[in-house]
């Protein structure tokens, strides 16, 4: 087996979401390639190449590759494709933005989000927001595989010393361009790597009233997370959004506050090692669930909670 | 302007489905079915832009049974003007007619249909794949605004905002693109009832995916569907106090 991954970075650092898609990629056996895509960022390669099980990296260095547009890292993996027999993104939205169009141009049906690894075309993905588990059997040629983060133990990120080899990059597909980023701006750990995340739901009742959540988080040095209802209602960004449709997390300890369990948010964290739900609701279907449940009126128990921490 | 929307039928979000005790597939009788809902973002999207003067038609198209019918009658109600139905007795959920598979069918309609956008769900809540907008996209060499929570039109100008996992990233395409939704991008209506009425009378053609050329082979292999491990139910504590106890010297995670 030869496999490739498509390194998620920003140009500076390496995503740690890269480190479990090799994780995966471990399990599956073989060489191990990184290829990194984007614009004056040599120093991701060195990183790449110091991560362990890595055999060699590959270098897409270009201006029009900086912001990493579908469009412009495709053709770059359909080229190298020919001589792997898998190729594994993180199933982040920038691996799932990319990696199916470089699959369709390959004419292979890629298989999403797995959470574990069968055997070299045999792997297991949630469906149905989680309420079901397929086990999936590929009879592509080549394998193109977007990787849950939270399935997958993450490699180390030394150890290893790769050679860096440089690819020759073509001409710009030019079919979109680039205007703006708004990106959140926090020194709280990322929600999807975090040991401890508070969310927050409609029950918090405003974006005022998100401050309580945010100390609480800041007193456990936690990432914040929230349901689709309080990102709709406008208490917090887009990007804080756990669930089926939203990010997957699977901290050792997760705090569900003024959230109800809907499945589709369950789909997001069901895997936390420990659950902690505070509801004002006895019957609220996050309880069923939840190892300890608090049933309280979130403006009362999370203060004291924050204070007696 | 044209715009083609693709919708999927799917099993209602509010359902809690359940696996066949054969493991071989979701069971799919009696039970309601609905519209995806990404997909009812991307109409309603659609028709938006229609009532603001800068869409002339609205052509709703699914791969599916026979019944896939009532959900481009609802797409109708919604305001699309036209449906096409490429009927299949394939499962479409899993295991059937997989993302590709769709991507060809929506390029083979595209090729004839000519539409200058494509808006469509950015993942179906049944296979949860979140692939057939960004491989349709490559087949026809088109640009892709996936994850949208805003799209502007001006004339050729397509301006897109993406939710992306950093935050919102805003991109203009070339033009004709595809376009997949997330959540925030709107609101859909409710249908009213002359609205269904109306839809009934509304064209809706029906052909086979032989009619376009293709067959549904299968290249992901469903070898079993299982429930998920549950997980073990825990208990109530009575006050934060205990809550604190618990966390700090029972499971010991602060
Ligand atoms: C296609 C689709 C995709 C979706 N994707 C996601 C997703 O990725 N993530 C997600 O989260 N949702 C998702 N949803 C939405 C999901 O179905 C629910 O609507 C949502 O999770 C509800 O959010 P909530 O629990 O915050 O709100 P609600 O269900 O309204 O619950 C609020 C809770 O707060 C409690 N409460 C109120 N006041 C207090 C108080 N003072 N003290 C204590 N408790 C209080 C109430 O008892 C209630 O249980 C999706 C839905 C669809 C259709
Ligand atoms: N059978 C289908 N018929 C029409 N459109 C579909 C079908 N399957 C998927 N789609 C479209 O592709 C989107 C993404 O689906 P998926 O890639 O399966 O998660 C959906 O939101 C629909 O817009």
């Amino acid at each position: 087996m030869s496999i490739l991954i498509l390194a998620e970075h920003d140009n500076v650092s390496i995503k740690t979401t890269t480190l479990n898609t090799i994780g995966a990629a471990v399990k599956i056996g073989g060489d191990i390639d990184i290829v990194v895509i984007g614009s004056n960022c040599g120093v991701v390669a060195e990183a790449a190449s110091k991560i362990s099980n890595v055999n060699k990296v590959i270098l897409a260095d270009a201006e029009h590759l900086k912001h990493q547009t579908a469009e412009e890292i495709a053709p770059i993996i359909v080229d190298l494709a020919k001589s792997y027999s898998h190729i594994l993104a993180p199933a982040t939205t920038f691996g799932k933005n990319a990696l199916p169009r470089a699959a369709a141009l390959l004419d292979m049906q890629q298989i999403s989000d797995i959470i574990s690894v069968e055997s070299v075309d045999t792997f297991k993905r949630p469906v149905y927001a989680g309420n079901a588990i397929a086990t999936v059997q590929s009879s592509d040629s080549i394998k193109l595989i977007t990787v849950r983060s939270t399935g997958f133990d993450a490699v180390d990120a030394t150890g290893g010393s790769a050679e860096i080899e440089n690819y020759s990059v073509g001409a710009a597909v030019n079919l979109s361009k680039f205007i703006k980023q708004e990106f959140t701006k926090s020194e709280r750990p990322e929600l999807s790597s975090a040991k401890i995340v508070v969310s927050g739901g409609r029950g918090v009742g405003s974006k005022e009233n998100f401050d309580l959540i945010e100390k609480l988080a800041d007193k456990l040095g936690a990432a914040i997370g929230a349901s689709r209802a309080a990102v709709d209602a406008g208490y917090v960004p887009n990007d804080y959004q756990v669930g089926q449709t939203g990010k997957i997390v699977a901290p050792d300890l997760y705090i569900a506050i003024g959230i109800s369990g809907a499945i589709q948010h369950l789909a997001g964290m069901k895997d936390s090692k420990v659950i902690v739900a505070i509801n004002k609701d006895e019957d609220a279907p996050i309880f069923s669930i939840a190892d300890y449940g608090l049933v309280a009126d979130l403006f009362d128990a999370v203060p004291e909670l924050e204070e007696k921490l | 302007m044209k715009i083609l929307v693709p919708i999927k039928r799917v099993v209602d979000y509010n359902v809690k489905v359940r696996v066949k005790s054969d493991g071989s597939a979701i069971e799919l009788a009696n039970v309601k079915m609905s519209i995806n809902p990404f997909d009812e973002i991307a109409v309603e999207e659609a028709v938006r832009l229609k009532e603001s003067g800068k869409v002339s038609e609205i052509v709703v198209v699914t791969i599916a049974s026979e019944k896939g019918q009532e959900q481009i009658r609802t797409a109708m109600a919604i305001g699309a003007d036209r449906g096409i139905l490429v009927k299949t007795d394939a499962a479409i959920d899993l295991g059937g007619v997989e993302p590709l598979s769709v991507a060809k069918t929506l390029k083979a309609l595209i090729d004839k249909e000519n539409p200058d956008l494509v808006i469509m769900g950015k993942q179906a809540i049944d296979d949860d794949s979140n692939q057939t907008g960004q491989m349709l996209a490559a087949l026809l060499g088109w640009a892709q605004g996936t994850f949208a929570s805003k799209l502007d039109i001006d004339g050729d100008k397509i301006t897109v905002t993406r939710e992306v996992d950093g935050g919102l990233e805003t991109l203009e395409l070339c033009s004709p693109a595809i376009i997949t939704t997330d959540l925030r991008l709107n609101e859909p209506r409710y249908a009213k009832l002359p609205d269904i009425m109306k839809a009934k009378k509304k064209p809706l053609e029906i052909i086979e995916p032989s009619d376009l050329g293709l067959d549904y082979s299968v290249r992901m292999k469903i070898v079993n569907i299982a429930e998920p491990q549950p997980r073990k139910g825990g208990i109530k504590v009575d006050n934060v106090d205990d809550l604190i106890d618990k966390l700090k010297n029972e499971a010991r995670v602060i």
